[in-house]
């Protein structure tokens, strides 16, 4: 692997870009590997990658039915924040953003990572009771968030409409250091990461069944490009996991939903943050393209389609444009749908299964990008241990039976 | 958005509805006797079908009732719709 930096592009520039070679391999699958992980987005490849550099599990491959990244990984609005209610939450999350903070430098790749903070607004007496006991939970937990009067709100983000609107901004939560990062990026420097450890990752293979042995333990995964043997099969294939854990027997609690997001044309920077209203739904930030990247909610209904009904984003435009006049004329470019698998408590899961050698990353549901690093961390730590880590130790498949849940679901209803 | 056909009204536009889930899920007849694999299963285990699902639907902006739905999730065409209580009408349905 070629390492970049400001050199190596200062020399690309005089050769005219053309010493330029792939990120990673493009590998066939062999017959054998320690362990394989099904799915190629972020988490994916994020936990090959963990596997690899902290666990010493160089024979290991990703399986990616399409192409990496091209999942939820590049679909979503790439909000990156830490604030939610529960400790088990924070720390989970919080983990996650530590790991953003140092993840350009440890890749080598440019994540585009901006905490440029994420303001999550309050419009009811409700909501400012709600925003401001996660404040003080979250300060509790050592996680930066603080409490913004109306105008300290409008003042953080000046395009915002405060007054005259039928829910008017009555406070807001920040939490700084909150932001955005390169979706993209992420998928690509974890691929050419784990690549330079050895890691095959091995595009346009699906997996079709999972076969476990006689007592039981996972033997090996069928595919499109034939069967390959492997001891610990970890499952981080988001809204398709129903499907492939219903191969080894496992059922879920889980159910998948189409989530849209939709981008305007690309303007000239005018938007310093992220902000965010659980209340009227919408959740806007800008690009470093320029575009407005918008998210919108859930269809109703479940569904594999990765589309979903019109009106739903219309909904979320309409919030746009009363908390921001100035955008009603901007015109929108792009809009699309990914499928969401979502947990009854709205909180993941990160954990062995009742299969022996099968380990399960899902249920991040609507709010999974931000989370990638420490989700692929502790998923690998779990792997390679075959028990979790403290941080994920809450977050397993029998807290349903046993009546522990974590229920951010309750805590925030919409919009995670 | 999906046209829905209501049983008892017709076809109506999607924002009339409100989704109901997965169909055909009966609460343990015993419940002082039902393990907690049971209630689990019950309570939070979905299919979660890509291809033909059963789910329930209510017309809550129209008549107000409760009906079945067969779906395709991977296309989101309904095959059929039918009243509470009968079975569903189309073979290979993963109800």
């Amino acid at each position: 692997m070629k390492p970049f930096s400001g050199f190596a592009l200062f020399r690309q520039g005089l050769r005219g870009q053309r010493g330029w070679t792939p990120q990673w391999r493009a590998a066939e699958p062999k017959p054998a590997y320690d362990a394989v992980i099904v799915g190629g987005g972020g988490h994916g490849l994020g936990t090959a990658y963990y596997l690899a550099r902290e666990h010493g599990m160089r024979n290991i491959a990703v399986l990616e039915k399409g192409w990496i990244g091209g999942g939820n990984t590049g679909r979503n609005t790439t909000i990156i924040r830490s604030n939610y209610l529960f400790a088990e939450s924070a720390a989970l999350y919080d983990h996650a953003l530590k790991l953003w903070e140092g993840l350009s430098q440890e890749l080598n790749y440019n994540m585009m990572f901006s905490q440029r903070g994420v303001m999550m607004l309050a419009h009811t007496v409700h909501d400012m009771q709600v925003a401001q006991r996660h404040v003080h939970a979250n300060r509790a937990a050592g996680v930066d968030n603080e409490w913004l009067t109306p105008g300290q709100a409008r003042a953080f983000c000046p395009p915002l409409n405060i007054g005259d609107i039928r829910y008017p901004v009555l406070g807001a939560a920040l939490q700084r250091r909150g932001g955005t990062a390169r979706h993209d990026a992420v998928a690509w420097g974890y691929a050419r990461g784990a690549d330079a450890l050895g890691v095959d990752i091995i595009e346009n293979c699906e997996v079709t069944g999972i076969r476990s042995g006689p007592g039981g333990a996972v033997e090996a995964v069928d595919t499109t490009r034939g069967r390959i043997r492997t001891p610990r099969v970890g499952v981080v294939a988001a809204g398709n996991t129903s499907v492939v854990m219903k191969m080894a027997g496992v059922a879920l609690p889980l159910e998948s939903y189409p989530l849209q997001a939709l981008v305007s044309e690309p303007v000239k920077p005018v938007f310093p943050c992220v902000v965010m209203s659980n209340t009227i739904h919408a959740y806007i930030s800008q690009s470093d393209k320029g575009e407005l990247v918008i998210g919108a909610g859930t269809d109703a209904y479940t569904s594999y389609t990765q589309r979903g009904a019109l009106h739903i984003p219309s909904h979320a435009l309409e919030a746009i444009c009363e908390l921001f006049p100035m955008f009603r004329r901007l015109k929108m470019l792009r809009n699309w749908g990914g499928i969401v698998d979502v947990t009854p408590d709205r909180s993941p899961i990160i954990a062995r299964t009742p299969v022996p050698g099968l380990y399960v990353n899902c249920g991040w549901g609507t709010g999974g990008f931000k989370a990638t690093p420490g989700s692929a961390h502790v998923f690998a730590w779990t792997i390679a241990h075959d028990e979790p880590h403290p941080i994920n130790a809450p977050f397993t498949l029998e807290r349903f039976r046993d009546g522990n849940l974590i229920d951010e679901a309750a805590a925030a209803a919409v919009a995670h | 958005m999906l046209l829905i056909q209501c049983p008892y009204c017709g076809e109506r536009p999607e924002p009339e509805f409100a989704y109901g889930g997965q169909a055909h899920i009966a609460r343990p007849a015993q419940p002082a006797q039902t393990s907690p694999q049971e209630w689990t299963a019950f309570l939070y285990l979905r299919n979660n079908t890509r291809g033909v699902h059963a789910e329930r639907w209510r017309h809550t902006r129209g008549c107000g009732r409760f009906f079945n739905a067969l779906r395709d999730t991977t296309t989101d065409r309904f095959l059929a719709t039918y009243k509470v209580g009968e079975q569903p009408p189309v073979d290979g349905a993963d109800a």
